[in-house]
């Protein structure tokens, strides 16, 4: 009787492995295919024809003798995914966040189980990996919470900063590393695991809380990062070339968008962990005094726009905010229909993580080939007849071109002050994110008009299609 | 050094520069699509979850395991239901071919 059933687990064995291996062909092609979004949509069926390979050959594995709570963990774990995946758009940073927290926690899960299942006579490397895993794991997971605390807004925004805390910050995590390399050494001693588990759960909290609204997208995009690289590790305590491979192109992902990130905001990681931005407002804003501004009503404005041949809209997320994206939209199609060629100029740090912005239109019926890259548009600003700020504030600002003593000095910005006629959609002349006056406001070419975005685009609108219609 | 060590190593290079090529290419346009893929394909350690949960081999790690199943399963129906979602937002202005 053993014969025939060796050869069952062999043959399980292999079917299993080969499921896996079409499985990381299928992922590799996923994102491949996200390269253009003619061909994106091509992407998540690949994706999701590989995972769900990759799930049912699993389910063959020989050890498995209990079905029954599987199953109920799966359609659990699909009635929590439903509602996170039909979140509104304005809310994807937060729910992205939130699904790092999610696999990370996953991760850690499983590492603390294996833990406990395989000491005290684990191999050395085994081990380190191992305590990868969990550290890289917790500190995500707590870290992805608080991120998506502050995004939801659950938690201040602002950054909170104390004397002496990047060195305790920096403490801890060498402590939590000091714990690893003792239980390398010593996989028995057991009781110290708690502290490895705890330590970067600490550490992800505090990690977080110096870091300003500003600074969220590329700190998601290191999450990201860390969500992916605690999974590869996992794929090496289990063994499995699936794993490494799906963390893996995790991993790398998070990693070169969080360089594009911090690229467009021209800060480095150490900077964006440990910086804290919004130190520089108190200075910036004593400098501040009443300069003249030109303004202009909805009626001028809409003259101004219906004579140019090339507007370009500039939005910042103030403009999501207001929720006047469907109204730009309306703003696009009039001035569209009388033959004005308009474009978006979207800078990469524009939204709450990248590429936020290019949904948010999207989602408004933008056709996205409108969409142009801030490295795509920037030459074409001296030939445009009119540049159209909403939302934006820092992105625009000129002395990040001209003025060394501005905090955002080399910072890379759209070229929006080279545009003929520039017209900023704004509240009021508060200073933005940072907390940075514009000179761009006070430009002659320059005209303020004050209102809320939404309202004042659809004055902008009833005035285009009145005057002519 | 094991070999499985150093076959884990060799895939974890090779993929991590497929990874880093592929991911380079892709347009800022789809950057939080890509975002929410990746998350959903990284919810591939279900697959250590179910094992667990299955092998049942103490209450500790059975508890561990039913927890991650459900956190990692949400992610992968949660992940691809919104990157669908984003994807069928973009449009062109150009007509497509019939």
């Amino acid at each position: 009787m053993t014969g025939p059933t060796m050869t069952d687990f062999a043959g399980n064995q292999q079917i299993i492995e080969i499921t896996y291996l079409i499985a990381s062909a299928l992922f590799i092609l996923s994102l491949k295919w996200m390269s253009s979004p003619t061909t994106a949509q091509r992407g998540v069926r690949a994706g999701e024809i590989g995972m769900a390979l990759a799930i049912a050959g699993t389910l063959l594995h020989h050890g498995i003798i209990d079905y029954k709570w599987i199953a109920i963990a799966l359609v659990l774990g699909t009635i929590i995914g439903i509602p996170l995946g039909l979140v509104k758009m304005t809310a994807v940073p937060q729910r992205t966040a939130l699904s790092h927290a999610f696999g990370a926690f996953c991760v850690t899960l499983v590492g603390t189980a294996e833990f406990y299942l395989r000491t005290p006579d684990v191999p050395r490397f085994m081990m380190s990996v191992l305590s990868m895993e969990v550290i890289l794991g917790s500190l995500t997971f707590t870290g992805s919470l608080m991120a998506a605390g502050k995004l939801q807004e659950l938690l201040p925004q602002r950054p909170l900063t104390y004397k002496g805390q990047n060195v305790v910050n920096l403490s801890l995590l060498a402590l939590s590393l000091a714990v690893a390399v003792y239980l390398v050494i010593h996989p028995g001693a057991r009781q110290l695991f708690p502290f490895m588990l705890g330590i970067p759960l600490l550490f992800g909290v505090l990690m977080i809380v110096p870091i300003g609204g500003a600074d969220m997208p590329t700190v998601i995009s290191l999450l990201n990062s860390y969500a992916g690289l605690s999974a590869a590790a996992m794929g090496f305590v289990l063994d499995s070339k699936l794993l490494i491979v799906a963390g893996a192109l995790d991993g790398s992902s998070g990693l070169i968008l969080s360089v594009i990130m911090s690229k467009a905001m021209n800060r480095s990681f150490t900077n964006v962990l440990f910086g804290a931005f919004g130190q520089v407002q108190s200075a910036a804003a004593i400098g501040q005094e009443a300069k003249p501004v030109r303004s202009a009503t909805a009626e001028e404005a809409a003259g101004i726009l219906s004579a140019a041949n090339k507007v370009v809209i500039v939005p910042g997320y103030g403009m999501a905010v207001a929720q006047a994206q469907h109204k730009v939209r309306e703003l696009f199609d009039a001035l569209s229909k009388r033959g004005v060629d308009v474009r978006f100029a979207i800078h990469p740090v524009a939204g709450r993580m990248p590429g936020h912005m290019n949904v948010l239109l999207a989602e408004a019926d933008i056709p996205y080939d409108r969409l142009m890259d801030m490295d795509d548009i920037n030459g074409e600003f001296p030939q445009t007849d009119v540049a159209l700020v909403i939302g934006a504030n820092d992105v625009t600002n000129p002395a990040a071109r001209t003025d060394a003593s501005s905090p955002i000095y080399g910072m890379p910005i759209l070229d929006v002050d080279k545009a003929r006629t520039v017209m900023v959609i704004k509240r009021s002349m508060s200073p933005g994110f940072a907390g940075i006056d514009n000179p761009l406001y006070y430009l002659d070419k320059t005209l303020m008009l004050f209102g809320d975005a939404k309202s004042f685009v659809n004055n902008i609108v009833r005035e285009l299609s009145g005057g002519h219609g | 050094m094991s070999s499985a060590l150093i076959n884990g190593l060799f895939v974890f290079m090779l993929a991590a520069f497929i990874g880093f090529e592929v991911i380079r290419r892709i347009s800022p346009l789809l950057h939080t699509p890509l975002m929410s893929l990746t998350n959903a394909l990284d919810a591939i350690a279900v697959v250590g979850a179910i094992i667990l949960v299955g092998e049942h081999k103490s209450r500790l790690s059975f508890i561990l395991g039913m927890l991650a199943v459900i956190a990692a399963t949400s992610n992968v129906v949660g992940g691809f239901l919104i990157t669908d979602r984003m994807l069928k937002m973009f449009k062109s202005s150009r007509p497509t071919k019939p």
